[in-house]
């Protein structure tokens, strides 16, 4: 089965969310549109709704999250989901039979849906395959591929601000390679047909086949942001870093962090964006970053509503089933 | 051609009659804010509550209530998207909730609604008026003021379709089978 379809079902509803590539834009939209009915959620008294009532999520987090995994699981509770949050340690497990064993020992105790990070890329595609039918499977970030909801909650972000992607020029900044989260959002901001993604980096942190996802590549950050409406900072994944790609933190800052000026280059009212966490002082000013025009904080609110709206679609999905 | 001939009523003379029923839950002697809460439940029912609080308390506050998130029968039909979410007033504990829809037909909706009001806080009173009770109740819910009662055949379902205008039809559910 290829790992394109994998995530629909026969129908072609959304069944598991493992990746952006392979998703259209139908599918994109209703995220969206669903996550805006929930952000209300948030406002109320009780700050739940029963759609995932009886149901039980498991967050496999092979990898450290702070914000993906707390806003997932807030998302669940909120969708009155029960929950079981595990960290596995990582340097016991290996991917092949051990992860198997895991899937299988997890399955044994009834979880609908399980919200899985790993440091290799195709991990949540593996589990997607092992499950049960009727089991579903989120990508929470794996490797250097996918992190398709952080993707969706960056695409909510940008259309709260501004509205109607093909008028809009976006400046994805910084660690392109090892960015899942760079490939994610170059997918779906080609879904809904972005009038011009600008990938900025140093020559060596670009992946090879990056002009091949149809973007204009600048490797001078000056230039890049000229008349941008929204700016997508990256963290520098030091931890990925195998080899000495760059000359020092500070060399990158000077070169590639963004600072006021810098940012005054884009349209006066253009939005700033980094998915966290963030280095200050190394890809970003500290000014810039709590500055007014960064909506960072908000984008972490909106991940609740977003992760909601994935959960929701894909329990739903059943509906419009023309069986029986 | 969709839907048999049946002589119903018009929808603005049922609002009416809401309208007269309900008039009496909103003493003038009482200000807005102690006044009842009238939500219409997305969509038909919105529209009539929206006509029923122009007509009798325009200055209060109006609610919308989209109840997908809490339908019994969420994980066979899905959600809708395209359905306005909920906006409900602050405060609603310890007032008098009109709560509006157009068809009251298995009782399931207004159980749904129900729930997702007392998320909202703690109403005193939650007073339910309908426009058309078509009967056929599969829970025990009745509701306290209804327009018009109507017997429709089996397979058969009625509709409003707005807001404007405002107008009933009924079809047969074969209209549906294309």
């Amino acid at each position: 089965m290829s790992a394109k379809n994998l995530q629909l079902d026969e129908n072609g509803k959304l069944q598991h969310f493992l990746s952006i590539e392979g998703l259209n834009q139908q599918i994109i939209t209703e995220i969206l549109d669903t996550a805006e009915s929930f952000t209300s959620v948030a406002d109320r008294v009780i700050k739940k709704v029963p759609i995932l009532r009886g149901k039980t999520v498991a967050n496999l987090f092979f990898e450290p999250s702070t914000r993906t995994r707390s806003t997932f699981e807030l998302a669940e509770q909120r969708l009155s989901a029960d929950i079981l949050s595990l960290n596995v340690d990582t340097s016991a497990t290996t991917k092949g039979e051990s992860l198997l064993d895991t899937i299988h020992n997890l399955e044994a105790m009834q979880i609908d849906m399980f919200v899985i990070r790993h440091k290799d890329s195709g991990s949540a595609h593996f589990f997607a395959q092992h499950v049960r039918p009727g089991v579903s499977v989120l990508n929470a970030g794996d490797g250097q591929h996918e992190h398709p909801t952080q993707a969706m909650l960056d695409l909510y972000t940008i259309r709260h601000h501004k509205q109607d992607f093909t008028r809009l020029k976006i400046a994805i900044v910084g660690d392109i390679m090892h960015s899942r989260v760079a490939r994610s959002q170059i997918h779906a901001l080609n879904l809904l047909n972005t009038a011009e993604v600008r990938v900025i980096a140093p020559k060596t942190l670009l992946p090879v086949d990056t002009e091949s996802l149809g973007v204009q590549l600048y490797d001078d950050l000056e230039r890049g942001l000229r008349d941008v409406d929204v700016v997508i900072m990256l963290r520098l994944q030091k931890e990925r870093m195998s080899s000495a790609l760059l000359p020092s933190e500070n060399e990158y800052f000077n070169q590639f962090g963004l600072t006021q000026e810098r940012l005054d280059r884009a349209n006066p009212d253009a939005i700033v964006m980094h998915p966290g966490p963030a280095n200050r002082g190394v890809e970003i000013e500290s000014s810039v970053m709590d500055g007014n025009q960064s909506v960072i904080l908000q984008q972490v609110g909106f991940g609740i509503s977003v992760r909601m709206a994935v959960m929701s679609i894909i329990v739903g999905r059943t509906g419009l089933q023309v069986s029986e | 051609m969709h839907g048999n001939y049946v002589a119903l009523p018009s929808v603005e003379t049922l609002i009416d009659k809401l309208t007269q029923a309900l008039k009496p839950y909103f003493p003038s002697n009482l200000p807005p804010a102690e006044q009842p809460v009238i939500i219409g439940i997305e969509t038909g029912g919105y529209w009539i509550a929206n006509a029923i609080h122009q007509a009798i308390a325009p200055e209060t506050d109006l609610g919308r209530l989209n109840i997908t998130f809490y339908r019994d029968d969420f994980t066979k039909i899905g959600l809708h998207p395209t359905v306005k979410p909920s906006i409900l007033p602050t405060g609603i504990d310890g007032k008098t909730v009109i709560l509006v829809d157009d068809v009251l037909y298995s009782g399931r909706t207004i159980r749904a609604a129900m729930n997702e009001i007392f998320d909202y806080g703690r109403p005193q009173q939650i007073i339910l008026a309908i426009l058309i009770d078509r009967g056929e109740r599969e829970i025990p819910i009745q509701a306290d003021i209804v327009a018009e009662t109507i017997q429709l055949d089996p397979g058969n379902h009625i509709k409003l379709d707005g807001p404007n205008p405002l107008q009933l039809t009924i079809k047969s559910n074969l209209d549906n089978v294309s």
